[in-house]
């Protein structure tokens, strides 16, 4: 599997490379303020970018793909999320995807059995997993905008208390730190596990998994196991919001690393298929309304073609059709 | 049988010896390594040469895809990396989906042509690799710089193989796209692809020949306008025959209020000639003002397996004839493609048609609102709409030796949406009908694995493979209600179900609906009906027998 061996080599040397800077060579200011800053502007322009980027090419076709019955007679009832006919059920639709992964939760698994027999079965773990991992991280970046403020709002505040609601270590337990450990760590499995995904995939599809695995690793254990001071690392992260450049305190070794990958996958970001982030909102076969024949949808380019006429074709067969009775523009 | 296919006990042995549906071993081999291979059944033969000539096409030539020179044209390489810019400009869609794939693995297993050959590079995700691999490494910089990480590779001649055979190993049915998290469509790939394999002269003969007769006379099958007419009048004889009704319908005639535009497979292809005997019955039963067109006389359009140009160049003389001939409207007969050029590019590409009038069944004065800018409606929702308002009178029981199944198909199904209006039709002409398994019909519905111009005799092995999953789902509803008859609204449906149903399901029989609502119509002033349209005899109806009703 040497797909799967390359990325996490990679990741391995990344995180290395701050180990050994700070630790080593004291380029604190360096992995504190100079990288964080750098990769929050790639990852803000260069998700910018790549958003304009498709914005900017036109829809020339209406093409939803229509997963439900349309709109067609009075009394035929239309399936309006999946069939959608207005903008609104249309943005509902793309939303569901977004929040539910509602096309992933409809995920089958085929399978062969003697006398060439297929079968289709309900299949919602990539769907679970998927959504797990999702929900997870954004509870986990959500929570940790606490860092950026004096005053942690009541809601993060909320959302914070609710994730670690089972308080059954010291210090609380984030459900979110063992599901989103448990998702990445499933995902990564069934690509390695799985004949065909192992097929399918590339070592641009194993790099971000290990990269968000480590990440969540050494956050986890510096909050249960190193218990590493937040004070300072609150410092640094209200200096970065309020763009006073001062070197950081002393924080441990272990943060520049978190810290740090987090910068990689920041950069990495609008380079990778992590694009799928926005591209989900944008994708024609779903955020389009399946209403072409009622409402003409226009293409900016329509490519002017020149056809066979009628009168081109009557000329051709005038004699034939006068013949078989048909009637003819001219005799 | 056909000498492109095996024998169907080899085929059942291969399935039955592989313990999975991904076939090989793949362990240390990566999609990218294994060689195409090109055998007897797995590949269409190449436009010939005048076709390609008389279309004003690239590169016209004799070759084969089993020659190891396939003569591309000089500079081929800069055609098609240039071809793929400029489209990748035009297409969001293209540009979108080559970005954004995760490889999440959803579509892998749910195209029938990865169920049926076991081929990697058939699951939907690794058919658009083959274009993704050659973007990233002509397109984005970073990926540029990760070569060799992300998967990339130079475009080669193999590629070019690789391409044709795959994008021709897809029927365009879009069943990949409904699991797809984001909507991939491997359809809007496929079609892009096989576009850009026309620019080096890559192509298909089954495809290329009709869209040039089409073109040229009017329709695929090349039927000219005197031939034309006497097939349907050859029909109106045979419905003479067995109902002694003659119904007339006329051509080319201007101030009719509808013209009527079918697949010309319906006007000279067995089954489908049934289903337009089915129309014909139809509309003189409720006494529609109608015309046919010789020269608008396909609904299909083959052009959208060429390119998007050629799609719009056919379909443009559908308006063209409609406006020619005062209508007010158009009716559409049983197609899937033609429905979703109709459906979702004709109003677009050679609209608005602004000359026709919103349609409103004459019968019912049912305003079809869903069709107000195209003015184009499918004639099952123009049935249904009728029976709905009880304007036909319908025997079902005539279809009582029928027992019916419903097979959707793919671009009515995913590129149009219409599932119950067929469903209602089918319930009020025929009292037995059972649906396939709930992952093989509707959004879920199986292709029938020669869409898409696939549907030649020389693709026999593909055809028959891909078609599998849905002659499974068939012969399941065979094996438990006794179904013997298939119904579908789509020609090509038509023209390639009877040979895969005789291949995996024998003793299963292919219809139109509207054939079948050609049987159950009582028409005023016919005869004692005692055979079907296809002079079979009903069940119930036999001579000599008193009648029920």
């Amino acid at each position: 599997m040497k797909k799967a061996l390359i990325p996490l080599l990679m990741v391995a040397v990344l995180a290395l490379i701050p180990y050994i800077g700070v630790r080593y060579a004291g380029l604190g200011y360096l992995f504190g303020i100079v990288i964080p800053y750098s990769a929050m502007a790639v990852l803000i322009c260069g998700f910018m970018s790549r958003m304009a980027d498709w914005l900017r090419r036109p829809v020339p076709f209406c093409i939803p793909t229509t997963c439900g019955q349309e709109k067609s007679l009075d009394w035929i009832r239309q399936d309006k999320l999946e069939s959608p006919s207005s903008f609104f059920y249309a943005a509902a639709r793309v939303l569901s995807e977004v929040f539910f992964f509602r096309s992933l939760f409809r995920n089958t698994r085929s399978e062969l059995h003697k006398g060439s027999n297929l079968t289709y079965g309900s299949n919602k773990w990539l769907w679970l997993g998927g959504l797990a991992f999702h929900w997870s991280l954004l509870v986990i970046v959500l929570r940790h905008a606490r860092f950026f403020f004096i005053m942690v709002p009541d809601s993060l505040q909320y959302l914070d208390d609710a994730d670690r609601f089972l308080d059954v270590t010291l210090p609380a337990f984030y459900m979110t730190d063992a599901l989103v450990l448990a998702a990445v760590t499933f995902l990564l499995l069934r690509r390695i596990r799985d004949a065909r995904m192992r097929v399918i995939s590339l070592p641009t599809d194993f790099f971000p998994l290990f990269l968000i695995m480590a990440i969540v690793v050494l956050g986890i254990s510096m909050r249960y196991v190193t218990k590493v001071d937040v004070m300072p690392v609150k410092a640094l992260m209200m200096n970065l919001v309020n763009f006073t450049f001062e070197p950081p305190g002393e924080i441990g070794t272990l943060f520049y690393v978190h810290l740090f990958l987090i910068c990689v996958l920041a950069i990495y970001f609008p380079f990778s298929k992590l694009m799928h982030m926005g591209g989900i909102f944008l994708s024609p076969t779903r955020n389009q309304a399946n209403n072409s024949r009622a409402k003409r949808h226009r293409n900016p380019w329509n490519s002017a073609i020149k056809f066979r006429s009628y009168a081109e074709y009557e000329d051709d067969y005038r004699e034939k059709m006068k013949k078989a009775k048909l009637p003819v523009e001219k005799q | 049988m056909s000498k492109y296919a095996p024998k169907v006990s080899e085929l059942k042995k291969e399935f039955d010896e592989k313990p999975t549906i991904l076939k090989g071993n793949y362990l240390d081999k990566e999609w990218w390594d294994i060689p195409v291979e090109f055998r007897e059944g797995n590949w269409c033969f190449p436009a010939k040469p005048e076709v390609l000539e008389s279309l004003g096409f690239a590169n016209p030539r004799k070759w084969a895809a089993t020659d190891q020179d396939w003569k591309l044209p000089s500079g081929w390489k800069k055609t098609i990396s240039e071809g793929l810019k400029s489209r990748l400009k035009k297409y969001r869609s293209l540009k979108l989906f080559l970005d954004t794939c995760v490889r999440c693995g959803a579509c892998a297993d749910k195209c029938h042509f990865f169920l049926g050959t076991g081929d990697p590079k058939n699951m939907p995700v690794v058919r658009a690799e083959l274009i993704r691999s050659v973007y990233r490494n002509d397109f984005p910089l970073a990926e540029k710089i990760l070569k060799g990480f992300s998967g990339s590779r130079k475009l080669t001649t193999e590629v070019i193989k690789e391409w044709h055979m795959y994008f021709n190993q897809c029927t365009e049915c879009r069943r990949c796209s409904v699991f797809c998290p984001f909507g991939i469509d491997t359809a809007e790939i496929t079609m892009l692809a096989r576009e850009l394999l026309n620019l080096i002269g890559v192509n298909n003969n089954w495809i290329l020949e009709p869209v040039s007769n089409c073109n040229r006379t009017g329709n695929h099958l090349g039927i000219e306008p005197h031939t034309f007419v006497q097939n349907i009048e050859s029909l109106v004889e045979d419905i003479e025959d067995i109902t002694g009704v003659t119904v007339k319908p006329t051509f080319n005639r201007k101030g009719a209020e509808v013209l009527f535009i079918t697949p010309s497979g319906d006007v000279f292809g067995d089954p489908g000639v049934y289903t337009m005997m089915g129309y014909l019955l139809l509309f003189h039963h409720i006494g529609l003002d109608y015309t046919i067109s010789t020269y608008a006389s396909e609904g299909g359009n083959f052009g959208m397996f060429t390119s998007n140009d050629m799609m719009k160049k056919l379909n443009a003389k559908m308006y063209h004839e409609a406006k020619r001939l005062g209508v007010k409207w158009i009716l559409g007969g049983e197609c899937g493609h033609m429905w979703r050029v109709v459906h979702q590019y004709m109003d677009t590409m050679n609209g608005p048609a602004d000359f026709l009038e919103q349609p409103v069944s004459p019968i019912t004065g049912t305003k079809f609102t869903n069709a107000a800018s195209t003015k184009m409606v499918h004639i099952a929702e123009f049935t249904a709409d009728l029976i709905h308002h009880k304007k036909l009178k319908l025997d079902p029981t005539r279809n009582d030796h029928l027992r019916t199944t419903f097979h959707d198909s793919c671009n009515i199904a995913r590129g149009m949406g219409m599932f119950d209006e067929p469903r209602y039709v089918l319930q009020n002409v025929c009292k037995r009908f059972h649906e396939m398994p709930e992952n093989t019909i509707r959004e879920q519905t199986f292709c029938c694995g020669s869409g898409s111009g696939l549907n030649t005799e020389e693709y026999m092995d593909i055809r028959m493979r891909g078609g599998l999953p849905r002659a499974n789902a068939v012969k399941h509803v065979k094996d438990k209600h006794q179904v013997n008859s298939l119904v579908t609204i789509c020609a090509i449906d038509r023209a390639s179900l009877p040979t895969l149903m005789n291949y995996w399901v024998p003793g299963v029989s292919v219809y139109g609906l509207h054939e079948l609502v050609g049987n159950a119509l009582v028409m005023q002033g016919e005869k004692k009906r005692t055979e079907d349209l296809r002079e079979n005899p009903m069940a119930g109806f036999e001579d000599g027998e008193e009648d029920d009703e």
